[in-house]
């Protein structure tokens, strides 16, 4: 049936973008040749090359911590209010080069240009604004007085791109630290932009390097003996890998790996405003998110009301072109995330959870998922325990406060959660029994600055943001 | 690319309910169904009406409206990108929809004449609005000026904009609005006594003013800006619903804050959830603030991405406003001509 009122295409412009055929690594304040294979990074909506980008070897990544060492000595001896003229001129001009960012972002990662326009890349900004403010008050912090750790090396995963650079960058930065950086091989393009933007900002050559590649030249930055303190946000599985090469060497290390999390609606909740924290929660950047609510925990007395409220609310759900200012739901980041999706989803079937998605039309180019809900999930199942990382949510249902904890800690994970009820007292309870490093409270996916986010259990340790932020970059 | 997802309909069937009250005790009746198949369903509501104490804890039983939540999502909703086919369309589509209004002390005759000239007749190939709202007085005049177009005659009643009078008289207003020919009574709530937990008082009045409006429908104004929290906006709706309302309205246009995303958004939320429980359907009218072309099509993305498509026509959806009507011409006009046209180009009223 035609709708009454349909939305015509609202594109974003291309134009504002200029994305070159082939990209160096950002060496010592030079983009220069890597001496690895190069290769190709595509728009996952489209599966068309976007341009191809260098790998670079463990020489490569030498270099660069070489140019971050010998940067550091000038970088660390700066006063404080001084490193945060540098920030803060970095937050300035992604503000005003945003939009050229958001486009990038979406066009390479896929996620919705709404998304990188309205979240991404504000938060960006946010960051850099934050810290900055952070250099000249390290004295006050709580650390006593703290010196910069060194070369900081640090590898960032491809769900946000953009902003992953940022919590890692801008604490380091702020703290006196130098860096080497190396993006997911899907998603290098925005880290390379933000390398012209720190030429734009006149950084002093060799504070931030950027080396792109794949695990590889992660190993090789990891691994690297000059690398005083390593950062890693992606898989439970390679975080493992790092914890294990970092392991006997005084190397500091803070990982920030998956999730499991359960958001927790309770009878009282605020029906509406909950289906919209669900949605928010599993199907926000195509559930690419470490700390996504892929749990949904729904008391027995409301569970008909609002999964049939969640379900309608599903079919409003706009997928298509990330680049369309409408546009809800984007393109699966790669081939492979999509392969694993599909793998976990049709085990989940296979163990008995019943699977809905929206009646929804996927395009034929690119990698595609639709929103999908599995109901009767029990915690045995693989769908309960795995992180599947895409939009895939699984319902559960509980009955009393005590078993929504129990069920809630009941995962190896211990990222987030979050609790839907119009009651405070039973906000702070819940809250004091959830093993998880951020719990919200009627809101799921926020994302602030000076709030700390991290793990407990195997969804890792250390934190990034705030005051907190600031002590895995500092000697304390 | 072209969408591939849109708002699928909803699997309930248009409806045409019909209302029937019997005393204080709410029986529901709705007949439900297209021309064929009407049933009738006896809704679970019969009671909720029985006494001040079932009606509390009714309204005080819906679930809350949590407001930063609620903000967000129609602040998201403002965001949608509606240009070129889909403006046009949703600027046809809101003109159709708007209640032309004029309610000041200073109203006259020839003033009420002359809007009613533009109502039927906006400019340009541009359709006629819903309906003309104005001051019960000059309903005849409306009437007379609009018969045969179409274009409804509303009149605001009940001590409108307080509604800080007795009923006797709110009652005889609205019975001599309906007498001169008004189509349509919009009446306000007793605020007062919403504040202050007397909802069968508030319910009472409504059935009273509702049996007092025969064939006209009704409009209820909830006066949003005056009950100040979400939660009590969604309790007002369905307290308005409850009692026989065929619109619920946001404000009265003399109060600030009047028609706010969020506040229609709840209200859209209501009668969508109404229609679930009961097979009736109840239309939502903001009303108040809604200047601008822009605004009116967020009103429309609202509708369309809340209650839906059964929702997105003049007979259950109105936007009152004075001004609104002519940016929606001038960014008519721009679409069809690629550039604006100065104020004088179009007409004041």
């Amino acid at each position: 049936m035609m709708a009454i009122f349909e939305y015509a295409p609202a594109p974003e412009s291309r134009d504002v973008v200029d994305i070159r055929p082939s990209y160096g690594l950002f060496v010592n304040g030079e983009f220069v040749d890597g001496s690895g294979t190069p290769f190709k990074t595509v728009n996952p909506a489209t599966e068309e090359t976007l341009a191809e980008v260098a790998t670079a070897s463990s020489d490569d990544v030498d270099r660069a911590v070489q140019a971050a060492r010998k940067a550091f000595g000038v970088w660390s001896a700066l006063p404080g209010a001084e490193r945060a003229k540098y920030l803060f001129r970095i937050a300035r001009i992604i503000q005003e080069r945003a939009r050229e960012l958001a486009v990038l972002e979406s066009l390479d990662n896929g996620k919705p240009i709404r998304e990188s326009r309205d979240v991404d890349v504000p938060l960006v900004a946010a960051h850099f604004f934050y810290y900055a403010g952070w250099a000249d008050k390290l004295a006050y912090a709580g650390f006593g007085e703290p010196r910069p750790l060194g070369v900081a090396g640090q590898v960032i995963p491809w769900n946000f791109p953009l902003l992953m650079l940022a919590w890692k960058i801008a604490p380091a930065l702020a703290c006196g630290n130098t860096v080497v950086l190396k993006p997911a091989e899907t998603t290098p393009l925005t880290a390379l932009v933000f390398a012209d933007i720190c030429r734009q900002a006149e950084l002093p050559p060799g504070v931030v390097n950027i080396v792109t590649g794949a695990g590889e030249t992660g190993a090789a930055v990891v691994g690297h003996p000059d690398v005083d303190k390593v950062a890693f946000t992606g898989s439970t599985e390679v975080g493992r890998i790092i914890a294990r090469a970092v392991a006997g060497t005084d190397k500091k290390l803070t990982l920030e790996l998956g999730g499991k999390a359960a958001n927790i609606v309770f009878e009282d909740a605020a029906v509406d405003q909950a289906v919209e924290g669900i949605v928010n929660g599993i199907f926000f950047n195509q559930g690419h998110v470490c700390c996504a609510g892929s749990r949904l925990l729904v008391q027995e007395s409301v569970q008909e009301e609002v999964l049939e409220s969640l379900r309608r609310r599903l079919s409003t759900l706009r997928l298509g072109d990330p680049l369309d200012k409408n546009t809800d739901i984007g393109a699966i980041n790669s081939a492979e995330q999509l392969a694993k999706i599909r793998s976990l989803s049709d085990l989940g079937e296979s163990e008995g959870a019943q699977r809905w998605s929206p009646a929804c039309e996927l395009p034929d180019k690119g990698f595609w998922f639709p929103p999908t809900v599995f109901t009767g999930v029990a915690q045995s199942h693989s769908i309960a325990r795995a992180e599947i990382f895409g939009p895939v949510l699984s319902v559960l249902t509980f009955r009393t406060p005590a078993e929504a904890v129990e069920k809630a800690n009941n995962t190896p994970y211990g990222l987030s959660a979050g609790i839907w009820t119009e009651k405070g007292s039973r906000i702070l309870w819940m809250a004091d029994r959830l093993r998880a490093g951020v719990v919200w409270a009627n809101t799921f996916n926020k994302f602030d600055p000076a709030s700390p986010f991290g793990g407990y259990k195997e969804s890792g340790y250390g934190r990034e943001g705030g005051l907190h932020g600031l002590e895995a970059y500092l000697d304390v | 690319m072209p969408y591939l997802w849109y708002a699928g309909t909803p699997a309930i069937p248009r409806t045409w309910g019909t209302t029937a009250l019997r005393g204080s005790g709410l029986e529901v009746e709705a007949l439900v169904g297209d021309a064929v198949g009407v049933s009738t369903v006896t809704t679970s509501l019969t009671d909720v009406a029985s006494s001040d104490t079932a009606l509390r804890a009714f309204l005080h039983g819906l679930p809350g409206v949590d407001r930063v939540g609620a903000d967000q999502r129609a602040a998201m909703l403002g965001t949608r990108s509606i240009k070129t086919t889909a403006k046009a369309q949703a600027i046809d589509l809101a003109i159709s929809m708007v209640d032309l209004t004029t309610l000041e002390g200073a109203d006259t005759a020839g003033k009420v004449r002359a809007m009613c000239a533009k109502a039927v007749r906006p400019g340009g190939d541009a359709p006629r609005v819903a309906a003309v709202c104005v001051y019960p007085d000059l309903v005849p005049v409306a009437v007379g000026a609009l018969g045969g177009t179409g274009v409804k005659v509303a009149s605001v009643a009940t001590a409108f904009p307080s509604g800080r009078s007795s009923l006797d008289v709110k009652v005889g207003e609205t019975t001599a609005a309906v007498a001169a020919g008004a189509d349509e009574i919009d009446m306000v709530i007793d605020r007062g006594a919403f504040l202050s937990g007397r909802y069968m008082k508030v319910y009472d009045e409504i059935v009273a003013v509702k049996a007092a409006c025969g064939a006209a429908h009704l409009k209820v104004i909830l006066e949003t800006g005056e009950l100040a929290t979400y939660d009590n906006v969604r309790r007002a709706s369905w307290l308005a619903m409850l009692a026989g309302a065929d619109f619920i309205k946001t404000s009265t246009g003399k109060v600030s804050p009047a028609a706010t995303p969020p506040v229609t958004l709840i209200m859209l939320e209501a009668v969508r959830d109404f229609r679930d429980a009961t097979g009736r359907q109840v239309g939502v009218k903001p009303a108040g603030g809604i200047r601008t072309a822009k605004d009116a099509i967020k009103n429309l993305v609202l509708v369309n991405e809340t209650a839906g498509d059964d929702w997105l026509s003049p007979d259950w959806f109105r936007l009152g406003a004075s001004s609104l009507l002519n940016d929606l011409l001038m960014q008519r006009q721009k679409l069809s001509t690629g550039r604006y046209a100065g104020p004088d180009y179009f007409t004041l009223d």
